[in-house]
């Protein structure tokens, strides 16, 4: 399926894989970065339940240096 | 005699023994980092947010800033306040904590903030629970539009961001201190600890330090530097500096001279 990921058009090969799969497909650790789907945060909680479908734009985000 | 042994800054509920705020960017290693923080006094950190890049080996800084610390996230990037609070929103989902530095630019050459939209975003995110600290140009009715928005402080800069051109915006900053009821912060421009105090001085709460600390030569020793400069302004301030005259008022007596006649 395609996913708009950090802005970028992404094939995942599996379909209706979770928040959780798609962090560690990318090999991101998953306690490093917050995760907001179509918009809206996603909470921690529900990255393992949170399944993907066909064009969604996931955003990835982790903390960096700023002032 | 004054002293700080009492001096508390008070935001969000917290009690602050440090007044200087030190900001993460530009450090040339991460691992300076906690020692900066530590040489500094520094109780509140700034980061920023950004996307991963899955091909680039990322460190989270947050793992950089001693657990002590309360982590300020802003939201450099944003152009509006719906960017800002989208951002905010991310950033307490982090599980950092509810403190938020309110950053809305639109002008890439100077970076200054768009008041009217950090205003909006103040209000929002205020009313979300968020302990909002947003990033002005001095303005005294902005400030109190800020006020009645819930901000949790109001932080004026000095100079434009990482210029270290210092308190270009005193008398404007002056006023903010006499006439808003809440802590004011100078954010943005301070180069020298000499500025940092001279800011402290006049009766600011705080300042929030980055680019002069990062991009020093010795970054921790000028951590420690701004430190004892922030509290010497403190103290100078809560000493009470005697009044600025026109002409020579001496110092020694002006009798009992030892002369010819």
């Amino acid at each position: 399926m395609k996913l708009l990921v950090n802005g970028r058009s992404e094939e995942f090969p599996k379909e209706g894989a979770t928040v959780l799969e798609l962090l560690q497909h990318k090999g991101i650790l998953p306690q490093t970065v917050v995760v907001e789907l179509n918009g809206t945060v996603l909470k921690r909680d529900c990255w393992g339940e949170a399944l993907l479908k066909e064009g969604d734009r996931v955003e990835i985000l982790r903390f960096v240096g700023g002032g | 005699m004054k002293d700080l042994s009492c001096d508390f800054l008070e935001i969000g509920g917290q009690k602050l023994k440090s007044r200087l705020f030190l900001g993460t960017g530009k450090f040339s290693s991460n691992r300076l980092i906690p020692e900066a923080v530590k040489a500094s006094g520094a109780q509140v950190v700034t980061v920023a947010l950004r996307r991963v890049d899955p091909g680039f080996e990322e460190e989270n800084i947050a793992s950089y800033v001693p657990k002590e610390c309360i982590l300020m996230p802003n939201t450099s990037g944003a152009r509006n306040a719906a960017e800002a609070v989208r951002i905010a929103r991310l950033a307490r989902e982090a599980g950092c904590g509810n403190w938020v530095k309110i950053e809305v630019i639109t002008d890439n050459r100077y970076l200054l903030p768009d008041n009217y939209e950090t205003i909006k975003a103040t209000e929002i995110l205020a009313s979300e629970g968020f302990v909002v600290l947003p990033y002005v140009s001095p303005d005294l009715t902005v400030a109190r539009k800020l006020v009645e928005a819930g901000a949790a402080a109001v932080m004026p800069l000095g100079a434009p961001i990482g210029s270290n051109r210092g308190l270009r915006t005193k008398e404007l900053v002056r006023i903010l201190v006499e006439e808003i009821p809440l802590p004011v912060i100078v954010d943005a421009g301070l180069g020298r600890p000499s500025e940092a105090a001279e800011a402290m001085e006049m009766g600011v709460a705080a300042v929030l330090v980055n680019t002069a600390i990062a991009t020093a030569g010795d970054p921790v020793a000028m951590a420690r530097a701004f430190g004892l400069a922030v509290e010497a302004g403190r103290l100078a301030y809560l000493a009470g500096p005697g009044e600025v005259v026109e002409y020579a008022r001496a110092s020694s007596p002006l009798t009992g001279f030892l002369r010819e006649e």
